[in-house]
């Protein structure tokens, strides 16, 4: 992971040679450009690739044996939902009011706002209602179900709006690591923290799910505690990723199926480690290629996981011939 | 009357069972009196939708009685924390396990659940209570294979020896031979009759092999449409109680070989 940190750090789009990225990292370098964009721009953007990847990756690896699915994700409860609802609300939505409000509410932080309250009301919801049900599978489809109201809802918006604000959405729905400061890294590495915690204290109860509610119960999980610890983790991790990212998509599901394939074990004390180192690398490398080294041009680093992640798991999945899960 | 309270694990008074449907309860027994004690194996039998799982669910406390209380170890169960409880009664259910992809030690070990740290490691008592119930199971040469490979019978194997692992007085076994062939069933069902004898557990189980269950248990519950009856197999036998466990319009008892019979 250091190896691929510093590789990310010393690619972009200005060439900076390994050797002097390293001296600017440790030290100082007289050519102050380089200086000035490695302190503020790559370093950032490289700690936001591992949090962003670690923790995709975890709440992925959370939601997958709490629902038993493999097929679940850390959107499934609605987080990256409610926050594409919040960001169109602002800027598609703003089109509406027009004029100078346009301007000041499109800034970078009311869409971090307008994402983490969009997700964190959509989760609030699928919780209340969840919490009526007993069936954790019922969880999930109500989940899915409040991702479709918000689509549609924004499908409604985007038929009204102008091409200049569609684009815009799409751009951030595109997911992007570059332009955090210093101190939104802050925050965003505060919340993570407080998720990453929760997560490992679920180790436990994590492998005792493993054999099924009923047999966890049965081995004295307190089942209604631990099912909402590691539904708070999972928002904490998916809610601030998306919130200062966008939605990210494809590491959340892949990264836990890449590791149970690579590693040979369902062992949370195994893979809940794994999983970040592997979230946190793929991170990396993936945001290395969307910059196109020497090029002005950064992809969208959601095509680029897809392209990069995509064929590496069904190429695991066809060599073992089993999904290990 | 102390010293008799000791040997009785599982207790229930003036139990009634069922469900509460739109605040109407639908009672499917009631007056259950029973006594469980300590190192015996005990069948319960009844037929299809008689409530042999109700009751069994009443018993481990997944569901509420409708009224009277059960008594584990002289305390209602509903008074336990669900870690108390699972160190004084663990389950074997007849539903599969949701990952098989553990490995069958590494499934034995989650038995310990109860008594691990927060983060669930393992001590050496630990290592060595998970090996003895290995070893009391006679699944040795199992211990490294993923549950996936195994078949029906080895895998109900290895369910009881997480049951085992959990240590705890009492084991309650949810229809442990179904799925099962002949032979099987009756391997099972004389391994749970070793197990009582040799780790002095009370072992309770439901299932539909009465005349295997005449052979071996200690005590049979039986369950009818009107009554729940616990008494010796062979007393259960004199007292005419197999004969109204069926309509018996189609298959009859017979007392001297202790099996079923079809009319001809």
């Amino acid at each position: 992971m250091v190896l691929f940190f510093f590789l990310n750090i010393s690619l972009g789009s200005v060439s900076i040679p390994i050797s002097e990225t390293f001296k600017s990292l440790f030290g100082s370098i007289e050519n102050e450009s380089w200086q000035y964009i490695i302190q503020n721009y790559r370093l950032p953007k490289a700690f936001t690739a591992i949090l962003v990847g670690s923790g995709l990756g975890i709440s992925g690896l959370l939601m997958q044996t709490l629902f038993r699915n493999p097929l679940a994700g850390p959107f499934v409860l609605g987080i990256s939902s409610g926050a594409s609802l919040g960001v169109a609300l602002i800027i598609l939505g703003s089109g509406f009011l027009g004029g100078i409000f346009t301007t000041i509410l499109v800034s970078k932080w009311s869409v971090v706002i307008a994402a983490s309250l969009g997700s964190f009301l959509v989760l609030l919801a699928v919780l209340a209602v969840s919490s009526k049900v007993r069936d954790t599978m019922a969880i999930l489809i109500i989940g899915l179900m409040f991702g479709s109201i918000t689509a549609a809802i924004i499908s409604v918006l985007s038929y009204f709006s102008s091409a200049e604000k569609l684009q815009q959405y799409i751009f951030w729905g595109f997911g992007s690591l570059g332009n955090l400061s210093w101190t939104e890294l802050f925050i965003f590495f505060l919340v993570y923290s407080i998720g990453l915690v929760l997560s490992i204290l679920s180790i436990k109860g994590l492998n005792t799910l493993l054999l099924g509610e009923n047999y966890a119960k049965s081995l004295g999980l307190n089942l209604k505690q631990s099912r909402f610890i590691i539904i708070i983790a999972t928002s904490l991790l998916a809610g601030t990723v998306t919130a200062f990212a966008g939605p990210i998509a494809f590491i959340g599901l892949a990264i836990p199926h890449l590791t149970r394939q690579l590693f040979h074990t369902s062992n949370h004390k195994i893979l809940l480690p794994a999983v970040f180192l592997f979230g946190a690398i793929l991170m990396l490398i993936c945001d290395s290629i969307a910059q196109l080294p020497n090029s002005d041009y950064t992809l969208p680093i959601n095509a680029i996981n897809s392209l990069v992640g995509a064929p590496v798991v069904v190429w695991l999945l066809v060599r073992k011939r089993r999904m290990i899960f | 009357m102390t010293t008799k309270n000791e040997h009785i694990v599982l207790k229930t008074e003036n139990l009634s069972i069922g469900y509460t449907l739109k605040k109407e309860k639908k009672v499917i027994a009631s007056n259950i009196n029973l006594e469980l004690q300590k190192g015996k194996l005990i069948g319960l039998v009844g037929a299809n939708g008689i409530g042999k799982s109700t009751l069994l669910r009443t018993l481990t406390n997944v569901q509420k009685p409708l009224e009277g209380v059960v008594y584990l170890n002289s305390k209602s169960v509903e008074y336990y924390q669900p870690v108390e409880l699972a160190k004084q009664m663990s389950l074997v259910l007849t539903e599969p396990i949701a990952s098989k992809n553990l490995s069958v030690f590494e499934l034995i070990a989650l038995g310990r659940q109860p008594y691990t740290n927060w983060v669930g490691n393992l001590t050496e008592e630990d290592i060595r209570i998970i090996n003895q119930a290995i070893l009391l199971t006679n699944i040795d040469d199992l211990k490294s294979k993923k549950c996936f490979e195994l078949s029906d019978g080895q895998l109900q194997k290895v369910m009881i020896a997480l049951a085992l692992a959990q240590d705890t007085d009492l084991i309650v076994l949810d229809e442990p031979t179904t799925h099962l062939d002949m032979y099987h069933k009756a391997y099972i069902l004389k391994l749970l009759q070793k197990l009582t004898k040799e780790t002095k557990k009370t072992i309770l189980f439901s299932s539909h092999e009465i005349d295997l269950a005449i052979q071996l248990c200690d005590m049979m519950i039986v369950m009818t449409k009107n009554q729940v009856i616990s008494n010796q197999p062979c007393k259960l036998i004199s007292e005419g109680v197999f004969n109204n466990l069926f309509p018996q319009d189609l298959i009859v008892f017979d007392e001297e070989t202790g099996s079923f019979r079809v009319n001809k």
